[in-house]
């Protein structure tokens, strides 16, 4: 009796092992901005894709429509059998939190936040150092010493870009401008282009010739007014040179693509590992973009530049400071 | 000097805010002066912008663009007019219908024609309509005042907020100079009386809709082909309803119906350009006190300014002739 109880449960110990070796069910779960904002999800698009064609395995996902829908959607997927399920975005932490508690045995992952749970393996960016780059470039490149910053919501994880991108543009000429706006307070500032476009325009009025975004959705009517008004723009996270070529300056790469794709592999693998991962520019996880879209407006200085400040920042001689480490920016 | 420029500023940007809130205002003003309630400006809106954008990114006209917001948006007015006014059905039901199925069919046929996630493909410089500079506005900008009117204030702006600012003075002259205006508002206030005039209630209700459907769609080409570039999903935001509110706000007349989204642009111009500026006495303002303003005001405004608003009599009421 007890031996044949034992062999049912190596059968099924091995059963399991093999199917999530061989049929891992990953799953993505975007953030209000949507799967084809350009940016940010976009980026964790990409990476899922990415997984698809370089394995063929199929994954599933979902655009949240709003709050409510993140628990519902991580809370399906995880009762279908998904595993991992990839949360992309701070404002799913508490969901994932709640969900991963329910389903123990199914491994969540949370881009963008910490949750500590045993399941839940979390990636965060350090969003400052690929923001101190672009800032350098923004300062080398403004002819009026006067630079934007438009920022989705208003949350400390979008100062951080904002006061990383100060740093770089004060390092580099420390009596330079640099206007901030923030797009709004809830979830719908990450898709409204229409008011993204607004707050550069303000900026230009201002004088500002090169304006950042680090606004999801909404960038894309802040690139889209750069363009119109024959200023820069710098896009963010995914590279954005080719949504207007010559007139994007660069792009603050912020690789949710390789932390997505990661995930799904490791869920492929059995390597799934719970815990936190920082990705700095050391580890490849954020840094800016050059292509044929941008090299004309990059000059062999502003090259060297950035190149410079990249070693040190690699080397740990520039500390960029992180806002979310003190709630305050000090440049 | 430098106030003068802020205030240029502002006006410019509030102009461009309250184009699209004027429009849908004044086709409410047609559909409500004509006894049919009309809360399905938004969704008529979104179907007008939607349409706008496909048929631009399609054809590679914006003015191509325009004509099918227009008609789309007519055909869904006619719809509402079909429901509540030939089958007397309830004109808020049938408003919010349309609201839901233009939020639902936009996104849907956008996801299944594009598969980018419900927008349509962003538009080409040639395929919007773009800003007009006026003559000789950049040699004029440093002269105060007048130059700055001139330059920041009137010049650079796409030929839909001309149009729209010229449609108010229109609006006024058909409503309150010719016998159309006179039967639509009477259709509105006492459509038994029309009606023992020999003119048809009916008709006149359904030739006030479809002014009303041919407004939207100029405001929703307006947000995706001349303001953005491209639809994105629910991208009205609420702006039909804003526009009811500057409505009733107005009473239902059209020149103060200007004057009400112009206050509306205003205010989300200055929370929008005071945002992180420091003022004097206060220092800066948060964030989220900014955005709240025009909010605020426009409560306190409504409640307490406009004194009471007295809607068109036979609005809301289907009209049954007697038999």
């Amino acid at each position: 009796m007890i031996r044949k109880l034992f062999a049912a449960v190596a059968m099924t110990a091995l059963m399991a092992g093999a199917s999530l070796a061989a049929d891992v069910k990953p799953a993505v779960v975007y953030d209000l901005g949507g799967r084809n904002d350009k940016s940010f999800n976009e980026g964790a698009f990409n990476g899922a894709e990415k997984f698809k064609a370089d394995t063929g395995v199929a994954y599933q996902d979902f655009e949240i429509q709003n709050d409510s829908q993140r628990e519902q959607a991580l809370r399906k997927f995880a009762e279908r059998g998904f595993s991992p399920v990839v949360a992309i975005g701070f404002s799913h932490a508490e969901a994932v939190k709640k969900v991963a508690a329910e389903f123990p045995d199914t491994h969540f992952a949370i881009i963008d936040m910490v949750v500590d749970a045993p399941n839940v393996a979390s990636i965060v960016f350090k969003e400052q150092e690929g923001s101190y780059l672009v800032g350098v470039l923004a300062a080398l490149a403004s002819k009026t010493g006067k630079v934007g910053f438009v920022g989705g919501m208003d949350i400390p994880l979008i100062r951080r870009f904002a006061c990383g991108y100060v740093g770089g543009v004060k390092a580099t000429k420390k009596d330079d401008e640099v206007f901030q706006n923030m797009t709004g307070t809830t979830g719908a500032a990450w898709n409204d282009p229409v008011k993204g476009g607004e707050l550069a325009k303000s900026q230009f009025d201002r004088g500002a010739d090169v304006v950042y975004h680090a606004a999801g959705g909404t960038g894309i009517g802040v690139l889209q007014a750069a363009a119109d008004a024959g200023k820069l723009g710098i896009g963010v996270d995914s590279n954005q040179n080719g949504l207007h070529p010559g007139s994007v300056l660069t792009s603050m790469l912020k690789r949710v693509d390789v932390a997505t794709y990661n995930i799904f592999k490791a869920g492929q693998d059995g390597t799934f590992k719970p815990g936190v991962t920082v990705l700095g520019l050391a580890e490849g996880g954020v840094g800016w973009a050059l292509d044929d879209n941008n090299k004309s407006l990059i000059t062999p200085e502003m090259k060297a530049a950035v190149d410079k400040a990249e070693a040190d920042i690699k080397a740990g001689t520039i500390q960029v400071h992180d806002y979310m480490a003190d709630s305050a920016c000090p440049y | 000097m430098e106030w003068l420029d802020l205030i240029a500023q502002v006006s410019g940007s509030a102009i461009r805010f309250s184009v699209p809130l004027l429009f849908a205002c004044l086709a409410g003003l047609y559909s409500e002066r004509a006894g049919v309630f009309d809360i399905g400006l938004e969704g008529k809106m979104l179907i007008g912008a939607f349409t706008a954008g496909t048929v631009a990114a399609l054809t590679g006209s914006a003015w191509l663009g325009l004509l099918a917001a227009v008609l789309a948006s007519v055909f869904f007015a006619l719809l509402h007019g079909f429901a509540s006014i030939t089958h007397r059905g309830n004109q808020i039901v049938s408003g919010v219908a349309i609201n839901f199925i233009a939020a639902g069919l936009t996104a849907q046929l956008g996801e299944t024609w594009f598969k980018i996630g419900g927008q349509t493909p962003q538009l080409t410089n040639q395929e919007r309509f773009m800003s007009l500079g006026w003559p000789f506005a950049e040699a004029l900008r440093r002269i105060p005042v007048i130059g700055q009117v001139y330059s920041q204030v009137l010049s650079g702006h796409n030929i839909l907020v001309y149009a729209a600012f010229l449609a108010v003075p229109l609006t006024w002259w058909l409503l309150y100079r010719t016998r159309f205006g006179l039967r639509l508002r009477a259709v509105g206030e006492n459509p038994a009386a029309v009606d023992t005039a020999g003119i048809s209630v009916q008709g006149m209700r359904y030739a006030a809709v479809a002014c009303c459907g041919v407004l939207c769609g100029f405001a929703g080409a307006y947000l995706s082909i001349a303001q953005s570039a491209g639809f994105i999903e629910h991208m009205t935001a609420g702006k039909g309803f804003i526009a009811l509110a500057a409505l009733i706000f107005a009473k239902w007349r059209p020149i103060p119906a200007m004057w009400a989204c112009l206050l509306f642009g205003v205010l989300d111009a200055i929370s929008i350009r005071l945002q992180g500026v420091p003022i004097a006495g206060i220092g800066i303002v948060p964030v989220q006190l900014m955005q709240a303003v025009p909010y605020i005001l426009t409560v306190i405004l409504l409640a307490g300014f406009i004194g009471h608003a007295v809607a068109p009599k036979a609005g809301g009421v289907p009209y049954v002739k007697e038999k």
